[in-house]
């Protein structure tokens, strides 16, 4: 599963580089939506993969029972997917402002305007 | 307590100068001159102390871990420079307050030079290096300042620029060397330092840290080949010409080859560096004075010769060269301040400072006449003023040099015969002979303008006729400090008729005749124009237009605007970096020992590649939309196998989200075009493959590497019985993470912040 898990997460990471190296504004943020599926998958398997024992303490127990998947990725990822939508439905707003603005959605064409 | 008070005292008027400025007006030089003469008053009381062997000392903590301490401590040799820095910047105050009367920025002039005066007292007082390193900083720094004042003049601020450069540059070549001496002797205290002589010379690092000191010396005091900064330091404002630019900041690099002599001095490298350096300066910044005819120029030519000959003293390193170099300290100081507030107050009352259209001003401006005759004849070392004893010492030094002798005191005779001459030309030419016709109509200065020339040129005549009050009180301390031994000095006029005396005749003499034959020689050095390319301040301007060459097309070349080319250099950067990490640390798990996929996982990692191939080639915003979907959903699932039910939940909710406000959002944004071309598609293709690629590879490594013990099972252990929770990623977040989870909260709330300003922000 691991060797699975790997080639997912490495043709994520390759569609996400490709995407954000497009001139399409759009493109852009369809890479950082990949970018973020792909890191947040790869800290859950870099963790190691626990097949069907979420960390939840049982009724009458004190403390978890090995073995449990590691809690610790988990509370990493929970945060980063908050956050990777924090900087997408920014990006997406920003983007629409831009091309209002600028008129174009050509990265290329929008250098222009900070100089 | 007071050792440190002499010094913040002047950073605390330096801020106050302004405001204080303000309510004084006319009287603030005056007034802001008790200071430095309450500092001198304060530390000459000292003398008795000092000259007893008894070092004042004060010590406080700054930066311990560093070793860094505020230590100061006063011995002969910084009571020697601190007198001349107060004594001198008492006058400079009050002449500053005349010269630069009326001008709108004058509070901020008194606050750079009071800063100066505090960092220089901080130089010659520190007993830590690091802390004279800092002081050191802050003169270069205030000479910017000063340099630049006139900040609407290109030339002032190139020229501050310069100074700055080559001071500073010198001045982290001092704390490398600083440095690297502390980790030789094991201390940064220079009163420790000394007491561990034998060990740092000895040392295989003893070498470079001495260069390294060196270059922080010669660059500060305008050696050759450094020399250029200081003519062009000219630009300053007169006070600051003859306060840092003369007597003070440019013996900076002095004062530290004497304070370091006990400690790196007598080795051969030593003798042999600074003497060469000292003897060229010497040489070439009289040769380089003689065809100048701005009267500023001409001192500072013949300044950056009488630095080489302190300079060349040190290396002589000899009893009688530290005598004659401590003594020729006292008499250029004296002289050569007063020669320039005398320049000042000509170019001041006639508004030119042309020697060729100056003349017979002795009847307009008598007293500065005065003033500028007995500095410009202590200045060529007659009878009786206390040039004449200075000469006298430094030819005696010359002489009794251990290695050649007499080439230094040929090259010492020659440069002494054009100081004469410079002498002569500033001191006397613009005062006798024929009226000249000048851009003002010339008035004697007023007494805030002469008082500074006069007091110091008087001071030049009265310690030349009665040497013995400074000889044991104050310059048998410095020698002391210098030699690290006892030394009795006698300092008197009259020496016999000895081979000595016949040099000084001889150079006067010779100096006079140089005088009439000057124009000459001016012509001769027109001529000589086409060799200016050998001059170092050729290849300074190289070597900076270079810097800002290159400076530009590394911009052009790395901010190139293209976003693409931004993250395609950050992506390469990331690759090759990874790469090491990947290939260096052992540990490839065979694939065995994974668990098997099960055959609706490997359909399901199909279905998400195939979806990202869609998101990526789809020529529809909506089918895009909804490919990100399914890899979204596909997460979720994944989260959903491997026992993290929390993770599915959070992810299945956002992905909703998200798709729905992407489909809004692109709605409003043109369909997709191809927008770059095949080959630039099948380079960014390639990256991406490798970089996936290396992902990969990451993961399986990642997978069974343990670089770190894991900290979860603190949180199994603890989670119910610390935090009463069941639910461990919960716990994790809202309890042992709190903060975290809080900061995580201000993002989203900037974030929103953010969406709702752009969505409602009127655009005209």
């Amino acid at each position: 599963m691991e060797l699975l898990l790997a080639i997912v997460i490495g043709g994520l990471y390759a569609a996400a580089i490709y995407s954000l190296l497009r001139r399409s504004i759009v493109k852009l943020v369809i890479g950082l939506i990949l970018l973020g599926h792909a890191t947040n998958l790869l800290i859950f398997t870099a963790g190691g993969l626990t097949r069907a024992r979420p960390p939840i303490v049982a009724e009458g127990a004190l403390a978890l029972t090995p073995p449990y998947a590691d809690p610790l990725p988990q509370a990493l990822i929970l945060t980063a997917i908050v956050i990777s939508f924090g900087v997408v439905a920014f990006t997406l707003v920003l983007v629409k402002r831009a091309y209002k603005t600028v008129g174009t959605e050509d990265l290329d064409d929008m250098r222009g305007t900070d100089r | 307590m007071g050792l440190a008070a002499t010094i913040f005292s002047g950073f605390l008027l330096a801020i106050l100068a302004p405001f204080l400025h303000r309510l004084l007006r006319g009287k603030t030089g005056w007034v802001f001159a008790l200071l430095p003469l309450a500092i001198a008053i304060y530390l000459a009381g000292f003398h008795r102390e000092v000259r007893a062997g008894e070092a004042l000392r004060a010590a406080y903590e700054w930066v311990p871990t560093l070793g860094i301490r505020l230590s100061f401590y006063l011995d002969g040799l910084s009571l020697l420079f601190a007198l001349l820095i107060s004594g001198i910047g008492a006058l400079v105050l009050i002449y500053a307050g005349g010269y630069l009367h009326g001008h709108a920025q004058l509070g901020r002039f008194y606050s750079y030079i009071l800063m100066f005066m505090a960092s220089m007292l901080g130089v010659v007082l520190a007993d830590n290096l690091l802390a004279l390193f800092i002081f050191w900083e802050l003169t270069s720094l205030s000479s910017y300042l000063l340099i630049g004042f006139n900040h609407e003049k290109e030339d002032s601020r190139s020229a501050a620029l310069q100074a700055l450069l080559i001071t500073g540059g010198g001045g982290l070549a001092l704390l490398a060397g600083i440095i690297l001496l502390g980790s030789v002797g094991g201390s940064y205290e220079i009163s420790a330092l000394a007491n561990a002589d034998g060990v740092i010379r000895e040392h295989p690092l003893y070498l470079p840290a001495l260069l390294l000191f060196l270059l922080g010396a010669f660059t500060k005091s305008a050696q050759a080949p450094f020399h250029f900064w200081l003519p062009g330091a000219m630009a300053a404002p007169t006070p600051v010409s003859a306060y840092l630019h003369s007597a003070t900041m440019v013996k900076a690099g002095v004062y530290l080859l004497a304070r370091m002599n006990p400690i790196l001095g007598g080795s051969a490298e030593w003798h042999y560096l600074v003497t060469l350096a000292g003897a060229a300066t010497m040489l070439i910044g009289a040769l380089l004075a003689l065809p100048q005819t701005d009267l500023k120029r001409l001192l500072a030519y013949s300044t950056v010769s009488a630095l080489g000959i302190l300079v060349l003293l040190l290396g002589i390193g000899t009893a009688e060269a530290a005598k004659a170099a401590m003594v020729f300290l006292v008499v250029h100081s004296l002289y050569k301040g007063s020669l320039f507030m005398m320049a000042g107050a000509v170019d001041h009352e006639t508004g030119t400072r042309d020697v060729q259209s100056l003349g017979g001003l002795v009847k307009i401006m008598p007293v500065t006449a005065l003033a500028a005759g007995l500095a410009a004849l202590s200045m060529t070392g007659f009878p009786p003023l206390l040039g004449f004893i200075g000469k006298e010492l430094i030819y005696e030094a010359k002489l009794q040099a251990p290695t050649a002798a007499p080439l230094i005191l040929g090259i010492g005779v020659i440069a002494n015969i054009i100081n004469v001459t410079v002498a002569a030309i500033v001191g006397i030419r613009p005062f006798v002979g024929d009226k000249r016709a000048t851009p003002r109509k010339p008035h004697e200065a007023p007494l805030s303008l002469w008082l500074g020339p006069l007091t110091m040129a008087a001071a030049g005549l009265l310690l030349g006729l009665f040497p013995g009050l400074i000889a044991n009180s104050l310059v048998s301390p410095a020698i002391q400090a210098i030699r690290a031994e006892e030394i009795v000095l006698k300092l008197k006029l009259w020496h016999g008729l000895n081979f000595v005396l016949l040099l000084s005749v001889f150079t006067v003499l010779a100096g006079i005749a140089l005088f009439f034959a000057r124009n000459f020689f001016r012509r001769l050095a027109g001529r000589a124009q086409g060799l200016s390319f050998l001059t170092p301040s050729v290849w300074y301007q190289k070597g900076l237009d270079g810097l800002m060459g290159f400076a530009r097309a590394q911009t052009r070349l790395l901010q190139n605007g293209y976003l693409r080319y931004y993250l395609l250099t950050i992506f390469l950067a990331t690759m090759l970096l990874v790469f090491f990490k990947l290939v260096l640390p052992p540990g490839w798990q065979s694939l065995e020992k994974f668990a098997v996929a099960r055959y609706y996982e490997i359909g399901l990692g199909v279905a998400m590649l195939l979806a990202a191939l869609v998101a990526l080639f789809s020529r529809s915003r909506l089918t895009a939309a909804i490919a990100l979907g399914v890899i979204g959903y596909g997460v979720a699932v994944i989260f959903v196998f491997y026992g993290a039910p929390d993770l599915a939940i959070t992810q299945i909710l956002i992905e909703t989200l998200s798709v729905i406000l992407f489909v809004l959002v692109v709605y409003h944004l043109p369909a997709f075009n191809r927008l770059s071309g095949s080959r630039s598609r099948l380079r960014d293709a390639l990256v991406a493959l490798l970089f996936g690629g290396m992902m990969s590879a990451l993961v399986l490594k990642a997978t069974n590497l343990q670089l770190h013990p894991t900290i979860s099972g603190y949180f199994a252990e603890n989670s119910l019985s610390l935090a009463h929770g069941r639910n461990v990623v919960n716990v994790i977040l809202v309890d042992f993470r709190a903060l975290d989870t809080l900061g995580e909260i201000t993002v989203l709330a900037v974030a929103a912040v953010g969406v709702f300003a752009l969505l409602k922000l009127k655009l005209k």
